[in-house]
């Protein structure tokens, strides 16, 4: 089976994110007030073939561990689903 | 004669043939090494040079660490050999867990390349055994990624074991506890952002990173 | 774009793509018959203001181009030129202004990724980029936008592939607020015996693809983004989706595959692919050679799926180069391409006769006569491309303006007029990586950068150095484009003197307006004029240069912004140069003379006073005092050096203090006039005072007019009767107003 995978990796909390704050610093002067805790992260996808949903996402978590993020700093959330 | 370096390339590195030159200056022999071969073959110690390995791309260092020469260096490192990574170099051993902590964006969010000044923190390692504690050496940084993270833990093991190599007298980009350099439990692998290979001739402006290349050269000597 | 319609002798589709109905005619008659959508695409670009130069061609052959020490001149990708010891080098300027201003990032990054490609496909190893910026006012919103988006993208593109940026420029002035120029230059190094041209030769040799995939981006941008002003937003936004993305990782792998197929003797001729892509590039190694081309359209790796012929042919997909190669050696071109990974592709054969040959198949069959989708002669993209003599007109209120001199301003109070120049260019320069190869010797920020001189191959010092400027005036150029380009070669002289070089070859990046308006041309011509006159009494041969016309917005021509790039060297290197810098106690002494007059200067166009008369040159003096300054630099005689030039004496002595944290004190100069005049030929150097009759002796020697100004000391800047202000006050604003204007920079921790 052929599954959509969604990696979204993001800074973890309190690591000091200076893109998130240099956005939130932004946003008022351009009239956009009341936002906090802007965090910054990238989000990476591809097509992955597995035997079914549980393996795919075994398989996810294995590249986040060791490629797609880096522990130290990083945290992952993985969406995964079965191709259309 | 004299020790032979080797020094790691991989495709995207652009510093190699500096520290090739710096070393060479002082009577060492350089020698590449290609990111795709795992035999190092017979060097007495090991620079990881700046620039950016694989395009920086996913994170800096973040695809290098895999390459076959990585697993060679990490072998070398474990048996007690000098080897120390310049700039993008620290940050592919810190991806490739030969020391500890995360080279993060600049806390002002552009890349800077000028002189820093470096106090150096302990002179138990193979970059720094022929300075003296305190001694402030001026050599230059250029990175966007120099922002140096790690636990609160990793943090509180680095002081108590005395493994901050070198601090920033005025703190560039935001370094945690000013941290420009730390080494590994054993003291033979170091990491810094700044290059020493560009203080390294008197036309260049300073000369202070000859003293760290000493040293490591020193270290070689003893393998 | 209406080229992908039924082919038709439709005239809307050679107007859509920016070709007259006489260019049309002419190609007719070139092929006997008319051309294809195919044809006319490529015909459309190559023949366009920035692939052909149409308007600017008749006009450059005035420049002197030659001299003993020229290797390449003008015409191929970049200039080379002698250095000695074996070591030749090549330079070339460029410019990215039109796609800096759509996507600042992206425009500035291929713009480096582009003038790389000039200087290696040469043979030359990459060392030197600088990049001479100009932008809208800091106060308005857009051009800081397109400042930081700029400096961001050379950062980001430069640094990660490799090459230092060790100079350059940067200017605000509302001239180029919806325009901004962004120049990019690039020296590289070679051994004698590495030089190849661009050229296919050896029938049945084959055409390689290096590189990058080829995609739809940049499709038209040749004539879309390069050669058309912008006149509304809507406009912008459509040319928007050809921008295109550079990738510096795969330029340092095509940096490194390429030299080590030149060093290894495989490659007889090798072209990058810039503006008109595999048009241009396949074109123009046939023409060179004299032979003519099979393309294999469809072997060409494609990174979109449908892509039409004519948009392989003419995208601007980046990092890519041609090679032509053996057949005997082709397995060892892909092996070294396969070290560095990167991507080998044939694509074409080196054919007799001069046609280039379009085939709509890959090559692996044999090329039959019914796969032939287009088919011209290769030459006929250059050589047939049209040579226009537009009218020139000087403008008709031109003696008008220039009896209206700025000497007739208000005095106003010098102390605040000098603060509100100062600037620290350090925001930019620290983002680039200036140090790589360990060459810098004297780095942005100063009149000239200086870089140790190494042997490419062996590493070799050969004990002498390098020095690069590149320096443009449009304040001047607006009241005067002869005068003000004539004065523009001065500069670059005396840049190259404060450090100790002597001028050896120059290129230039003409910036002009809209071609079709003959104050422009008139512009254009005077500019180079002047410029030649210049480079002929210094004897300084201009060995490539590039033209960027339509630089104006809602039918408002750009300043006339003609920007020299001057190559010096320097005959021993054995310290570094004094530098802008002024020592406790030092002398400190004017050498030249000033013309009082203030028309074109930085202080009338702060007043918003742009015109009067330029003084003119006194080139046979400039010449007195850039060799006298050379002199005493080298002999290592004076603790500072610094050409006077934009600001005049008062920004000179000003800028030599905050760098150096060390006052002045000065007399001797007659009123704001001569504290601000920017006459061309002058310099001032700090001397230590037990030194000052020497040096002295020697100016009087040389027949060069020197006053002495006063003394560096204190912690104030002082000129007798015109102005007194804090060190500390200058200084602040000198470093502050860019951090200030653009962002921190740095966040200290």
């Amino acid at each position: 089976m052929i599954f959509d995978c969604h990696v979204d990796v993001q800074l973890r909390p309190g690591i000091s994110d200076p893109q998130g704050s240099t956005i939130e610093k932004a946003l008022p002067a351009l009239g956009f007030d009341g936002v906090a805790g802007v965090r910054v992260g990238k989000s990476v996808m591809f097509r992955l073939e597995a035997d079914d949903e549980a393996a795919a996402r075994r398989e996810v978590e294995d590249m986040c561990n060791r490629f797609l993020t880096n522990p130290v700093i990083e945290d992952a959330s993985i969406r995964v689903s079965a191709s259309s | 004669m004299g020790a032979t370096v080797g020094v790691v390339l991989f495709p995207g590195s652009n510093c190699e043939m500096d520290v090739v030159e710096a070393v060479e200056r002082l009577g060492a022999t350089g020698k590449l090494l290609w990111h795709d071969d795992s035999n190092l073959g017979d060097v007495d110690a090991v620079v990881v040079p700046g620039g950016f390995a694989h395009g920086d791309y996913l994170r800096p260092g973040a695809i290098a660490r895999f390459s076959p020469v990585m697993g060679a260096v990490a072998t070398f490192a474990q048996d007690g050999g000098p080897v120390v990574g310049i700039c993008n170099g620290f940050q592919v051993l810190t991806e490739a867990h030969l020391l500890p902590g995360a080279l993060q964006k600049n806390a002002g969010l552009k890349f800077r390349c000028g002189p820093s000044r470096l106090r150096v923190e302990t002179t138990d390692s193979v970059l720094t055994s022929a300075a003296s504690i305190g001694d402030v050496l001026e050599i230059p940084i250029n990175h966007f990624e120099g922002n140096y993270t790690c636990s609160a833990e990793t943090l509180a093991e680095l002081r108590a074991e005395d493994r901050v190599v070198v601090r920033y007298v005025d703190n560039p980009n935001g370094s945690v506890d000013d941290i420009a350099g730390v080494c590994s439990a054993g003291r033979n692998v170091v990491g810094l952002m700044p290059h020493p290979e560009r203080a390294s001739h008197e036309l260049l402006g300073s000369t202070d990173g000859v003293v760290m290349l000493r040293s490591l050269l020193a270290a070689a000597g003893l393998r | 774009m209406s080229a992908t319609s039924d082919d038709s002798s439709d005239a809307a589709v050679h107007r859509a793509l920016g070709l007259t109905d006489e260019e049309f005619d002419d190609i007719v008659e070139i092929l006997g018959r008319e051309p294809n959508h195919l044809e006319l695409a490529m015909y459309s670009v190559m023949w366009s203001e920035h692939c052909s130069y149409k308007s600017s061609r008749v006009h450059l052959k005035r420049f002197p181009t030659e001299a003993p020490w020229v290797m390449v001149g003008p015409g191929e990708n970049a200039g080379v030129v002698d250095v000695g010891d074996g070591i030749a080098l090549a330079m070339r300027i460029e410019s990215h202004n039109h796609p800096s201003a759509i996507e600042p990032y992206q425009g500035a990054a291929t713009g480096i990724g582009g003038i790389l490609r000039d200087i290696f496909t040469m043979g030359a190893r990459p060392i030197a980029l600088m990049d001479p910026l100009r932008f809208g006012p800091l106060d308005d919103a857009r051009s800081r936008w397109i400042a930081e988006g700029v400096v961001s993208g050379v950062s980001g593109y430069g640094n990660s592939v490799g090459v230092p940026t060790i100079g350059g420029e940067v200017v605000f002035d509302e001239t180029y607020q919806d325009n901004p120029l962004v120049n990019v230059f690039c020296a590289g190094v070679l051994p004698h015996d590495r030089l190849v041209l661009g050229q296919a030769s050896g029938v049945g040799n084959l055409a390689v693809l290096l590189g990058s995939t080829t995609g739809r981006d940049g499709i038209g941008g040749v004539s879309v983004l390069a050669s058309a002003g912008f006149s509304d937003d809507e406009s912008d936004a459509a040319k928007r989706p050809s921008v295109q993305v550079g990738d510096p990782y795969e330029e340092k792998r095509l940096i490194e595959a390429c030299l080590a197929l030149l060093d290894a003797g495989y490659v007889v001729g090798i072209q990058d692919l810039g503006g008109a892509g595999l048009a241009c590039a396949t074109s123009e190694t046939a023409s060179r050679g004299g032979v003519g081309m099979d393309v294999y359209v469809r072997a060409v790796p494609q990174r979109e799926e449908g892509m039409e012929p004519f948009e392989i042919m003419t995208s601007e997909s980046q990092e890519r180069m041609l090679a032509i190669v053996e057949p005997a050696n082709l397995d060892d071109v892909l092996a070294i391409c396969r070290r560095w990974e990167v991507l080998a592709t044939v694509i074409g054969t080196v054919t007799e006769g001069g046609a280039l040959r379009l085939l709509d198949c890959d090559g692996s069959e044999s090329a039959s006569d019914d796969r032939v989708v287009g088919e011209l002669p290769a030459a006929s993209l250059h050589e047939s491309a049209p040579l226009y003599h537009r009218p020139l007109a000087a403008p008709a209120d031109l003696s008008e303006r220039r009896a209206r001199s700025a000497n007739a301003l208000d005095a106003g109070d010098c102390g605040a007029d000098l603060l509100a120049m100062l600037c620290d260019t350090t925001w930019v320069s620290s983002q680039y990586d200036h140090q790589l190869f360990l060459n810098t010797v004297e780095a942005p920020g100063g009149d000239a950068a200086v870089l140790r001189l190494k042997h490419p191959v062996t590493g070799a010092d050969t004990g002498r150095g390098l020095a690069f400027t590149s320096d443009g005036n449009h304040r001047w150029c607006a009241v005067d484009p002869r005068t003000g380009a004539l004065a523009t070669v001065v500069e670059s002289v005396m840049n190259l003197a404060t450090v100790g070089a002597r001028p050896v070859a120059l290129v230039n990046c003409l910036n002009f307006g809209n071609p079709e308006h003959p104050e422009v041309m008139w512009q254009l011509s005077e500019a180079i004029d002047g410029m030649s006159e210049g480079c002929r009494f210094f004897g300084l041969p201009v060995i490539g240069g590039n033209v960027s016309l339509y630089n104006e917005s809602r039918g408002s021509n750009i300043d006339p912004t003609p920007v020299v790039a001057t190559l010096g060297i320097i005959d021993r290197l054995d310290s570094r140069p004094p530098g802008v810098r002024l020592v406790e106690g030092g002398r400190l002494l004017l050498l030249g003379a000033t013309v009082p007059e203030l028309s074109g200067s930085l202080w009338a166009r702060n007043r918003g006073h742009r015109e009067g008369t330029l003084p003119a040159v006194d080139l046979v003096a400039a010449a007195d005092v850039a060799e006298l300054v050379r002199t005493l630099v080298v002999e290592g005689l004076v603790d500072g050096a610094h050409d006077v030039s934009s600001g005049g004496i008062g920004l000179a002595l000003a800028e030599m203090a905050v760098r150096s944290g060390v006052g002045v004190n000065c007399a001797r100069i007659a009123d704001h006039i001569e504290l601000f005049a920017e006459s061309a030929g002058r310099a001032i150097v700090c001397v230590p005072a037990d030194r000052t009759q020497d040096v002295i002796g020697r100016a009087e020697a040389a027949g060069v007019a020197v006053t002495q100004l006063g003394a560096a000391m204190g912690d104030r800047i002082a000129v007798k009767g015109l102005l007194d202000v804090p060190l500390v006050d200058a200084t602040d604003q000198w470093r502050d107003r860019l951090p200030v204007a653009l962002g921190s920079g740095t966040v200290q921790g």
